[in-house]
């Protein structure tokens, strides 16, 4: 059969030794490792530089960029992988916390029930991003623009935009638990990669995501029910930026509606997703991927910043890791795809 | 014989073109009716309008003597109608037992049940003679003709009753043709599957199919059992239309 001849050429090209070929098949299949090389001779590299960068400390502020970033991006994963893009989430997170402020400190709806409502708001947000995408076939990136405008002059309307402070209510151990205590957004963000990592790879939402955006009237003949996947997966989206939100703000105990007024969390968020090995044109993507993502960006940034390289060359960074990596999935996925590894 | 499909009067249209004019169709318990017509006669209309992809603007279905109304896949698949298309809906990026189970997938609690669906995927298409190596590999990788026979055996694996096969033998070897005939001449012995089957080889209609129809400016102008017919005749009437059409113009 042909794909015994394909399989049995393969094994007769000339081959690097084993153990060379052996590690980059590993690279080839196992995606997520190529981008944790890169995260540990990172921070291999920083630590010779700088003494501070492994310190407790220093760590704690590493896992703290990350932490936001991080999860916007599984939801920038998630709706990658189905073919679409979210430009509005980064605005999302700034909205929530307000919509926390406005429902406590003008409404007197207690604490617990408010953060119902932005991540209700966020949910509402990401059906109509959604709606307007599968059914008025309006391309997502400029759908999302649109509603990434709205959102913002809304915000920034209703606050003025100034700052406002964390309601009373909400001071004590709730700030701690989201966003405050040294670890807590971390564990969100990890606790959030464990379970999109398995909704993505093991679970039925997952398998359609990725037949949607790999193969879209393929898995509409197949009976998905796509529009519904892909709506969903804008909610998902929406609500883990309003999510990557409440943390900041109860991490720096401010509400900002610059946080993600401008485009910094949506670009770094689909930065981090894009170095971690989702590609753009849908159909496959990795939650890990997405972490270690933004682990390498969260990482740069404070190296940078340690070893006194202006926050300027950044940007060169950034944007050459940008390139590099989406031409190496490029490349790798052909690989893949041709079956050689 | 009892008619497990009735297509009365139906009629599609998209916008200005108009796809099936007036189709009337009946398919017989465990048959397998072969359907043949000119390129842009309607054929692969006809096939997503009896799988619930299109509504039709008019005429009814009756599956099993009951009038339906096709709301979607989905609906027409709970009524055991089955699709193999020609774009084969396979999913690149997914491995081949995920693509047999694609929208079907087992599952323990939310997750899935990989290893049941390995284990499953293997054995029946081992059990219909569909030699993949290696079910967990990309789709991507496989030959046209391999993922033909793996979006066949997926069909094949729902348990539906009634089949539509859109050109199933296009992307094939003679090899690989020949699998799939024997797959539909397994199935026609079973007696409990009835099978439509759209093909561009006479022959091939000839030889598993018990009638064949033809479709021609979407609608069907043709009937006959297999037997009473011949490559001939079903050439000629292709040809004659060709012959009509030049001279029309």
């Amino acid at each position: 059969m042909t794909g015994n001849s394909l399989i049995q050429e393969t094994l007769q090209k000339p081959q690097a030794p084993p153990v060379l070929r052996r590690g980059a098949t590993v690279l080839v299949r196992w995606r997520e490792a190529s981008v944790l090389i890169v995260a540990i001779a990172m921070a291999v590299y920083f630590r010779a530089s700088a003494d501070a960068f492994l310190t407790h400390d220093n760590l704690r502020n590493i896992a703290q960029a990350t932490a936001p970033a991080a999860i916007v991006a599984v939801g920038i994963v998630l709706l990658l992988v189905s073919g679409e893009i979210d430009l509005s989430v980064g605005v999302v997170a700034a909205l929530a916390p307000f919509l926390v402020h406005y429902a406590v400190d003008l409404y007197g709806i207690p604490v617990l029930p408010a953060f119902l409502l932005a991540f209700a708001s966020a949910a509402v947000i990401g059906f109509c991003n959604g709606v307007i995408v599968t059914k008025l076939k309006v391309p997502s990136l400029v759908a999302t623009l649109g509603s990434f405008y709205l959102l913002l002059g809304i915000l920034l309307t209703t606050s003025h935009a100034y700052p406002a402070q964390i309601p009373e209510a909400a001071q004590g151990r709730i700030r701690l638990i989201f966003g405050a205590a040294d670890w807590s957004s971390l564990i969100w963000c990890l606790g959030v990669v464990a379970v999109f990592q398995v909704v993505l790879t093991r679970t039925r939402w997952g398998l359609h995501t990725i037949s949607v955006g790999g193969n879209l009237i393929g898995a509409t003949e197949a009976g998905i029910r796509v529009n519904r996947i892909k709506i969903g997966n804008f909610m998902l989206a929406s609500m883990l930026g309003a999510l990557a939100g409440l943390l900041e703000a109860f991490r720096i105990n401010s509400i900002d509606p610059n946080i993600g007024g401008g485009t910094a969390l949506t670009f770094t968020a689909i930065s981090a997703a894009v170095i971690g090995g989702t590609a753009l044109a849908g159909g496959s993507g990795t939650v890990i991927g997405a972490l270690l993502g933004a682990l390498i960006l969260a990482e740069l940034q404070n190296g940078f910043n340690l070893i006194g390289v202006s926050a300027n060359p950044f940007n060169i960074i950034l944007g050459a890791a940008i390139l590099l990596s989406m031409i190496a999935n490029q490349y790798l996925s052909r690989l893949r795809r041709s079956g050689g590894v | 014989m009892s008619t497990v499909l009735q297509v009365e009067h139906v009629a599609k249209r998209f916008g200005a073109l108009t796809a099936l004019r007036d189709v009337n169709l009946r398919l017989e318990k465990g048959e397998v009716l072969g359907l043949i017509g000119d390129n842009g006669a309607g054929k692969s209309t006809l096939i997503k309008t009896l799988c619930g992809f299109h509504r039709p603007d008019e005429g009814r279905l009756l599956v099993n003597g009951d009038e339906v109304v096709l709301h979607s896949v989905d609906h027409a698949r709970s009524l055991g109608i089955d699709t193999v298309y020609q774009g084969l809906a396979l999913i690149n990026e997914l491995s081949v037992y995920h693509n047999m189970f694609l929208n079907r997938e087992l599952r323990i609690g939310p997750l899935l049940n990989n290893r049941a669906m390995r284990r499953l995927a293997r054995e029946h298409l081992s059990s219909i003679g569909v030699n993949i190596p290696d079910v967990t590999a990309e789709v991507a990788k496989l030959s046209g003709g391999q993922r033909q026979a793996v979006a066949v055996a997926r069909a094949v694996f729902s348990d539906a009753k009634i089949l539509l096969l859109d050109e199933p033998l296009a992307a094939m070897g003679a090899k690989e043709g020949t699998l799939i005939l024997d797959l539909i001449r397994d199935l026609k012995d079973r007696g409990d599957v009835s099978v439509i089957i759209i093909a561009h080889n006479y022959a091939q209609v000839l030889d598993v199919c018990d009638r064949v129809n033809l479709l021609q400016h979407g609608a069907i102008t043709f009937d006959r059992p297999t037997a009473e017919t011949s490559l001939e005749e079903l050439t000629e009437l292709v040809v004659a239309e060709y012959r009509d059409r030049h001279r029309s113009r």
